[in-house]
């Protein structure tokens, strides 16, 4: 724990970014002004396997404006060294652009037109005719061969579950879903000579510049990626997809700086997605509501060429204190493009199913669910003996029953009705692991008492900017005025992917052991010079506020950083902050209960949201403001996820067929009332990381769902099983 | 209270891209008379014409038009639109392309003083018209007051729809639609936020519309 | 997009002209535009017609309500007229689309505006109406939000108005004019149901522009509204809609206009629901009888079935929230 006053860390400021963002001035991968560039719009397949026969440009390259027509026909053969560093699933399979004739999904880039327009572009892809031989695809999980199982067991489940008193043998379906960010995936590229640049929506520059470096078989410092500001990623911009590559290939076979704009129908196939899952659960429990056996069988999609797995068997694990606990999960490899990590990944598919089948039991023993969630906590992590790093379910259970007045709630379903509406309240618990990986931040005090602190992470809207800037301005002892945060550059200090919400907990240790170190680095040299008013002083003793440093109980003696250093001909301070996670004996997670009430017509079916409460042990809110907002967000992503999102195919083709936001719908105004997220008091947990952060980004989001069909069950009466919850299900 | 991040926060492109030209086949505008000309937008050099061996360029028309008060007198490709002529020629890449599509809102900025989708707006048919985005709200440095609303509420976190949003709030509170949350709400829903910051701009929107 | 030249006319001859000679009218342009964009709509020459002096709202001598075709949909909605004597059409602008499209979009446009299927959208997918003879992908695919009455074997797309779901309740006229003159076309007859011809959708002929809607005058009181029912709360095609006029005299329904939006090939007029009615008592037991008829003839596809008790409910509650339940 810094000696340091804690000023900005902890107070609810604006963002720092935010004049940029509220003037247009905040630029995005595709506005940046890059002299000469030229445009790439990407043929897609339309066909959902099989062979290119032939591709006929003649049409698009007879159209004024068009530089070049790429396929695997005239494509450079890239390298694919393999990334040792990749998140991406492992074996280095990912799709190979335009090396081969063969089509693995609908929509799989086949060629790029680029033009020096975008509007030529545009009609000249149209103009490509490709011709295919089609075999059948095969993109329905419930059709389809599922591949060998990853399993869990403690104890015996099978036999718990058979001998339980109370049985519940239920299975959940669960969609596929895309992050769909307002801001497209883009990327201009530009080639300098060997040097390769790529302003690009990436969520990991870092990840994204040696992903690149392996497939052109460069070296990683050939690569550059900027990416000041993110559009919304919500795990989609994790991985460099292959358009970047192409972007990339177009750029050096035209000799030109490229500019390549995904459509949104696109990002449907060109990005990846959360994927469909069938999530059976039996739970067998005492009459008193002790679980004793979970059984729980899990089927997900994949794509055929690459294995993509998530952590979705935590929860089944270790939120009760099951004694049986048996898992076994399985893939299903779909002529599909690569699903990826989605806001939540695994743990809010795994909320669903778990939340949701508790409270089914609940309904089914008579006992309150916030009480059965009480009677099954455990002390301890079930799943490995571990105690828990922090875990205070019990008192975001308290909080919110009693924040939300859940003591009013008559346990009857269908029990209340506001004329045509029938009216419910649910509540879920949801957790996410605290993933930790390695992070560095430069850290630069000038001579002026201004400090620029850069690591290679992303913004892509929790706040980045701001919230790395209070914990540097607090451990500095500067004013947030005197303190910028720089990211978004791969030639800066590397960080973990800004995803899995580690970026607060991650750089932010990263950036106050930088930050430490200078103040350290100053306060010796003041207290060893003989002319400064802390000669002499007790290092330990000195601290900075204002950019002042003094004797901590004597404020007068003291002089600024900016005497200090000039006075020694000192124009700077620098030094590179670290965070290496060490072995940890602890279980380590972040915890939210959601609370929903809902209203459903009674005839017509429809589900609106009336209010809804998220209370959170995420451990120490660095900028409160900005976390308010992010909570909130995480429960209007759960609202969408509850009640609209589904992402269709047609699977006689594999073709989405609601590839739009016109089709695939995500909540809009209208549909989210006031919201409320409460965060306990006091919830550092040092044993996570040095600056007691656990993670918020997901934890918000997981448990939403749940909570809400648990509101529509005692609304109704109506149980339903498969999100999102539509009028067909409560005619 | 805070410190705010500027522009020469953003990493500089690398060494050698010298003076911003996301014009390169536009011809440069010039200021004529208080008015700016631009000529040849679609033409493009001479080199790629003979480098491609292509006819003759896609039908293209002249127009006038006004955006963020600065008159512009250009030749248009007839397909681009509105949003591609502000973020592709004009510099002003403040509006943006979320669906293309009319479904998202992203795009808005004011015609005429009204709120509409420049994604579905050819810009061909905008002669004699007064365009504002939001590179045009603020007063030189003083912000417009939901511009201001928006800071102060938090009433975004990427900011990608953020200055869609803003254009159709100033619409809406034009409009007075801003009786109610509810109707706020409604008259709100043609944007999108994925991040999903609508508490918050609905809290905007009220604080602008009843000068809170 | 494919190219196109590009005119602007400033009278309804010009305008004629121009459309004779093949030019594609657009008014506040969100399908034309988008649909282009798509590559489903390839003219060769768009004809700007917004400058055309069709934008008034006026009161008929037979004390209808005359609406230019080129009066924004905003507009008409916000008009004092229009919501004071037909709040159905009100109601149906401003619960279509969003504040923004509603400032372009124009009545005329409006009724002129095409299917939402997304097979019809997508040029790689079979689609009879946008390439006849190349099949229908909806019939056997995704076709939740297609139609479950008017269909063909050809055809199962949705007309996705709002507000020409009210023009058909109302019984409202199309005004034309073309080069042979100027005629008048009723809302029935003015939209085609699919047939073996879906690439047909309106009874206009080749340079016909379309003028004005007119809606006819009907004993007052009437009480009208429209119920838009979609799975999120605002800027979405109905699932299912229901336009709804009742002109109650002595107690009892002398004039009950009814309609239906997202279940039909066209908007759905309900005549059987208007013959139970005509003479009867409003009543809770009344709406429900009613709108047992809403779906009769209903012919729902794999997805869309809960479409037909969805529109009989849509229905009732419509005739309730406009009738009353005395």
């Amino acid at each position: 724990m810094s000696p340091q006053p804690q000023a900005a860390v902890g107070a609810p400021l604006t963002r720092v970014d935010g004049r940029l963002k509220v003037t247009g001035k905040a630029t995005y991968a595709a506005e940046h002004d890059i002299e000469g560039v030229v445009h790439a719009v990407i043929v897609d397949s339309t066909i959902g396997r099989g062979r290119i026969t032939g591709i006929d440009t003649r049409a698009a390259l007879a159209q004024p404006g068009v530089i070049k027509v790429i396929s695997h026909l005239n494509a450079p053969r890239l390298v694919y060294r393999g990334n040792p560093e990749s998140i991406d699933p492992p074996g280095n399979k990912q799709l190979r652009i335009f090396q081969d004739d063969k089509v693995l999904f609908h929509g799989q880039p086949v060629a790029v037109v680029v033009a020096t327009t975008l509007e030529t572009a545009q009609h000249a892809a149209s103009l490509v005719k490709v011709r295919y031989d089609a075999t059948k695809s095969s993109t329905d999980m419930a059709s389809a061969p599922a591949g060998e199982p990853v399993n869990y067991a403690r104890g015996d489940a099978d036999k718990a579950f058979a001998s339980a008193a109370v049985r519940l043998d239920v299975t959940y379906q669960q969609p596929r879903a895309h992050h769909n960010a307002m801001e497209p995936h883009a990327t201009i590229a530009r080639w300098d000579g060997d040097k390769l640049t790529l302003w690009d929506k990436t969520q990991w520059p870092v990840g994204t510049q040696k992903d690149v470096a392996a497939q052109f078989g460069i070296p990683n410092d050939s690569v550059r990626i900027i990416a000041p500001f993110v559009g919304g990623g919500f795990g989609s911009a994790i991985r460099a997809w292959p358009h970047i590559a192409t972007a990339a290939i177009a750029a050096r076979e035209t000799g030109r700086p490229v500019k390549l704009v995904l459509s949104r129908k696109q990002m449907y196939f060109g990005t990846g997605y959360r994927p469909a899952y069938e999530y059976r659960v039996r739970l067998g429990s005492d009459r008193r509501g002790r679980v004793s056996a979970m059984v729980q069988h899990l089927k997900s999609e994949t794509s055929t060429y690459e294995n993509f797995t998530e952590g979705v068997l935590h929860a089944g694990q270790m939120v009760y204190n099951a004694p049986n606990v048996r898992q076994d999960y399985r893939t299903v490899p779909l002529d599909v493009n690569t699903p990826v990590w989605m806001r939540g990944p695994g743990f809010a598919t795994a909320a669903f199913a778990v939340e949701s089948a508790m409270d089914e039991l609940a309904h089914k023993l008579g006992i309150d669910p916030i009480e059965l969630r009480l009677r099954n906590e455990p002390e301890e992590d079930p799943s490995n003996g571990l105690p828990f790093s922090t875990r205070r379910l019990r008192e975001c259970l308290a909080t919110g029953a009693r924040e939300f007045g859940w003591s009013r709630r008559n346990p009857k379903p269908r029990s209340t009705r506001d004329g045509d509406w029938l009216i419910g309240t649910g509540m879920a618990i949801g957790i996410m692991d605290v993933p930790r990986m390695p992070a560095q931040a430069r850290v630069r005090l000038d001579a002026d008492g201004t400090a620029l602190v850069e690591a290679a992470t992303s913004d892509m809207g929790p706040g980045t900017y701001t919230s790395q800037a209070q914990v540097a301005a607090d451990a500095l002892g500067l004013t947030m005025r005197n303190v910028t945060f720089r990211l978004g550059d791969s030639t800066m200090p590397p960080t973990p992917p800004h995803g899995g919400s580690m970026t607060m907990a991650m750089v932010g240790s990263a950036v106050q052991d930088g930050c430490d170190t200078v103040r350290k680095q100053a306060i010796k040299l003041a207290v060893e010079d003989e002319r400064s008013p802390l000669y002499g002083a007790d290092a330990g003793n000195v601290v900075v506020r204002g950019g002042r440093l003094h004797v901590k109980d004597n404020p007068a003696r003291g002089e600024t950083y900016g005497q200090l250093l000039t006075r020694n001909n000192r124009t700077h301070l620098e030094v590179l902050g670290s965070y290496t996670p060490g072995e940890t004996r602890f279980s380590m997670y972040s915890y939210s209960v959601t609370f929903a009430e809902v209203a459903v017509d009674a005839r017509l079916g429809l589900v609106r949201v009336r209010r809804m409460l998220g209370v959170y042990d995420a451990g120490r809110i660095i900028s409160p403001k900005l976390a308010d907002s992010q909570a909130l967000g995480g429960q209007v992503g759960g609202i969408g996820a509850a009640l609209l999102e589904h992402t269709v195919t047609d699977h006689r083709d594999g073709r989405i067929v609601n590839a739009d936001l016109a089709n695939y719908m995500v909540p809009v105004n209208a549909d989210i009332p006031d919201l409320r997220a409460i965060f306990l008091d006091g919830g550092d947990d040092r044993k996570a990381d040095p600056i007691g952060v656990k993670g918020l980004g997901e934890v918000v989001h997981i448990g939403v769902a749940p909570a809400i069909a648990n509101a529509v069950f005692h609304a109704t009466g109506r149980r339903v099983r498969e999100l999102p919850i539509t009028v067909e299900a409560l005619l | 209270m805070s410190t705010e991040l500027t522009e020469s926060a953003v990493p500089p492109p690398t060494e050698h891209s010298a003076a911003p030209s996301r014009r390169t086949f536009i011809a440069t505008t010039t200021a004529v008379g208080g008015a700016v000309v631009a000529g040849g937008l679609m033409t493009g050099p001479a080199a790629l014409a003979a480098e491609t061996g292509a006819a003759e360029a896609p039908p293209s028309s002249r127009v006038s038009l006004t955006v963020n008060g600065k008159r512009h007198a250009l030749t248009v490709d007839n397909r681009t639109s509105l949003l591609d002529l502000l973020r592709e020629h004009l510099d002003l890449p403040g509006s943006k392309k979320g669906c293309n599509a009319g479904a998202c809102g992203a795009c808005t900025v004011l015609v005429d003083g009204r709120r509409v989708n420049s994604c579905l707006t050819l810009a061909v048919r905008l002669e004699g018209a007064e365009v504002t985005t939001v590179e045009g709200l603020a007063d030189g440095d003083g912000l417009h007051p939901l511009q201001q609303a928006f800071i102060e509420q938090d009433a975004f976190q990427c900011g990608y729809c953020t200055p869609g949003q803003i254009m159709s709030g100033v619409g809406c509170i034009q409009e007075g639609h801003t009786g109610s949350a509810d109707e706020i709400r409604e008259w709100m829903s043609g944007n999108i936020c994925r991040c999903g910051c609508y508490v918050k701009i609905v809290r905007a929107v009220e604080q602008t519309a009843h000068g809170k | 997009m494919y190219p196109f030249t590009f005119t602007k006319v400033s009278d309804t001859a010009e305008a004629l002209n121009a459309g004779h000679r093949g030019g594609r009218y657009i008014a506040g342009g969100t399908t034309l535009v988008d649909l282009m964009r798509e590559t489903v709509e390839r003219p060769e020459t768009l004809v700007d017609i917004s400058a055309l002096p069709l934008r008034g709202v006026t009161v008929t001598e037979r004390g209808g309500l005359r609406i230019g075709a080129l009066v924004r949909m905003a507009e008409a909605a916000a008009h004092a007229k229009v919501r004071t004597t037909y709040p159905v059409i009100s109601e149906a602008l401003e619960l279509s689309a969003s504040a923004q499209l509603r400032n372009m979009a124009t009545i005329g446009g409006n009724i002129m505006q095409r299917t939402r299927c997304t097979y019809f959208r997508d040029v790689t997918a079979g689609c009879n109406k946008r390439e006849p003879g190349s099949g229908c992908a909806a019939r056997d695919g995704f076709n939740r939000t297609h139609a479950i009455l008017g269909t063909s074997d050809a055809c199962v797309a949705t007309h996705p108005s709002d507000v020409a779901v009210a023009f058909a309740a109302l019984q409202a006229t199309v005004h034309v004019v073309g080069p042979d003159g100027a005629r008048s076309i009723p809302f029935a007859d003015f939209l085609l149901r699919p047939g073996s011809t879906p690439e047909r959708e309106q009874a206009l002929q080749k340079g016909e522009l379309i003028t004005a809607v007119e809606i006819p005058a009907f004993p007052r009181p009437l009480k009208s509204g429209y119920l838009k029912v979609r799975d999120r709360q605002s800027y979405e095609f109905a699932l299912t809609s229901a336009a709804v006029a009742l002109h109650v005299r002595g107690g009892v329904i002398r004039e009950a206009k009814v309609a239906a939006g997202g279940v039909g090939t066209v908007p759905w007029k309900l005549p059987a629901v208007e013959k139970h009615l005509i003479g009867e008592r409003p009543s809770q037991a009344l709406w429900a009888e009613a709108a047992k008829h809403a779906a009769d003839g209903a012919r729902p596809l794999e997805h869309n079935r809960f479409k037909v008790e969805l529109l009989k409910r849509t229905v009732e509650r419509q005739l309730r929230i406009v009738g009353g339940t005395k």
